[in-house]
């Protein structure tokens, strides 16, 4: 049996919302996989620092107060900066449609608004999987113009 | 692993991972190492039931540390699903204070289902932790059943958890945890009841045999009792009574890996499967390794 994937789901900046991080915690653990939830109020640097040391393979972030713009290119940023650019990131919460190409931009491979089932996040896990098996790199550094729900 | 002994954080967190996916033989230390001090102990199981308050005890303990100058890894184990093979780490959540501190590593680990057991994986972990230099290590495991309880015995000292309202002492002594631990903290001192159930606790252990355990109170959310409990474990003991458990219990985890690695499993289980009793297909395969011995 393969080893199981790591997620770490974090919550960047100040908003003190997370059910929905909780939510899909627990929906990728009954997935199979083994998930590390940061808690509220984690700073990009902590984020990164935790991704490290957990040796996950994916983040997923998540924000309901409108600092995504802001917050989730910084986190990527500081993955390549730490050679982490193959770590795959995903964000959820209250982001609006606009601001998602900025976001797939700087690397985040998906965006979850409110709605998703927790089913297509453990497909978009799942496709994740497949590409890296195959030699794809879609990390968060990776020159690619891939992303979820294309 | 190079990389993890030149310091580098990520090679640490890789081959804690090879370890865990069981792709690690055995570790030789570094060249440059020097073995710590013979009188220094680096190794502190943390464990007590769910909800006692263990993780935010733990947060205080790598504070202190931290100020004395130690390097400090955590490794939390919490259990893995066994529906999903699934896992929901949730400690780094109430130790907030210690996270994106230089001399803090913190490490989450499912205890999975597959191949190795937990406490032969989490030993080689600590193996490789002190080899790279951390100077104190804590195990945080929940208290209960046995698996749990032979990963907290890998350690050189046993912190034991307990809060008021769960129950009497009786209860705690059932878990077969006291007679591990070589302090008793009970938390939540803040709280009605804290002073009865330390009494309990110390009246369950006074009617049994050996030095009892050091009991005390302590409440992680006002800080009341907490130096006092930093400095009880600087100065902790092991009692003569919980090394004997540990070493017992340390013999039982190399021996379930043993035979968990061992090729004859699969054929002992079919064995068992066509309705031999275990106890006469163990004796058979042993029968069969003595005659191979021989013809070699």
């Amino acid at each position: 049996m393969a080893a199981p994937l790591r997620v770490v789901v974090a919550k960047p900046g100040l908003d003190g919302h997370d059910r929905g991080a909780k939510i899909v915690a627990r929906a990728l653990r009954d997935a199979g996989h083994e998930v590390i939830y940061t808690g509220l109020r984690r700073t990009p640097e902590q984020i990164v620092r935790i991704v490290m040391d957990e040796d996950a393979q994916l983040l997923g972030l998540s924000s309901l107060s409108g600092a995504h713009a802001h917050l989730f290119p910084i986190i990527c940023q500081l993955l390549v900066e730490a050679e982490m650019g193959d770590v795959v990131v995903f964000g959820g919460g209250i982001i609006p449609t606009n601001d998602r190409p900025a976001l797939y931009e700087a690397g985040v491979r998906a965006v979850f608004g409110p709605g998703t089932t927790s089913t297509e996040i453990v497909e978009f896990i799942e496709t994740v999987t497949e590409k890296t098996n195959s030699g794809e790199s879609i990390g968060c550094g990776a020159k690619t113009d891939w992303h979820w729900g294309q | 692993m190079k990389a993890a002994f030149d310091g580098s954080r990520r090679g640490l967190a890789r081959a804690l991972s090879h370890i865990e996916n069981n792709q690690m033989g055995s570790i030789e230390p570094p060249s440059n190492y020097i073995p710590p001090d013979k009188n220094e102990w680096q190794v502190l199981g943390v464990t007590g039931a769910p909800g006692v308050g263990k993780s935010c005890l733990v947060d205080k303990i790598i504070q202190h540390w931290i100020e004395q100058g130690h390097k400090v890894a955590i490794l939390a184990v919490d259990p893995t699903s066994p529906v999903t093979g699934g896992a929901l780490l949730g400690d780094r959540l109430r130790m907030s204070n210690s996270d994106g501190e230089e001399s803090v590593y913190f490490r989450s680990i499912a205890t999975r289902k597959h191949g190795g057991s937990v406490p032969g994986v989490v030993a080689k972990m600590l193996e490789l932790l002190i080899f790279c230099g951390w100077t104190k290590c804590i195990v945080e495991t929940v208290g209960a059943g046995q698996g749990e309880i032979r990963v907290a015995a890998i350690a050189d000292r046993i912190l034991l958890v307990e809060a008021p309202g769960r129950g009497d002492g009786v209860q705690a002594e059932k878990a077969g945890l006291i007679e591990l631990a070589d302090l008793i903290v009970v938390n939540k001192s803040d709280l009605d009841g804290a002073q009865r159930t330390a009494d309990e606790i110390r009246q369950a252990l006074q009617v049994g045999a050996t030095s009892p355990p050091q009991i005390l109170l302590a409440s992680a959310a006002t800080g009341e009792g907490i130096e006092e409990m930093c400095v009880s474990i600087d100065q902790m003991v092991e009692r003569e009574g919980s090394s004997r458990a540990k070493l017992l219990e340390r013999v039982k985890a190399v021996h379930e890996q043993a035979l968990l690695d061992s090729p004859q499993l699969e054929n002992i289980l079919e064995i068992v499967a066509s309705g031999t009793s275990a106890e006469m297909a163990l004796q058979a395969l042993d029968k069969q390794s003595q005659q191979n011995t021989q013809k070699e």
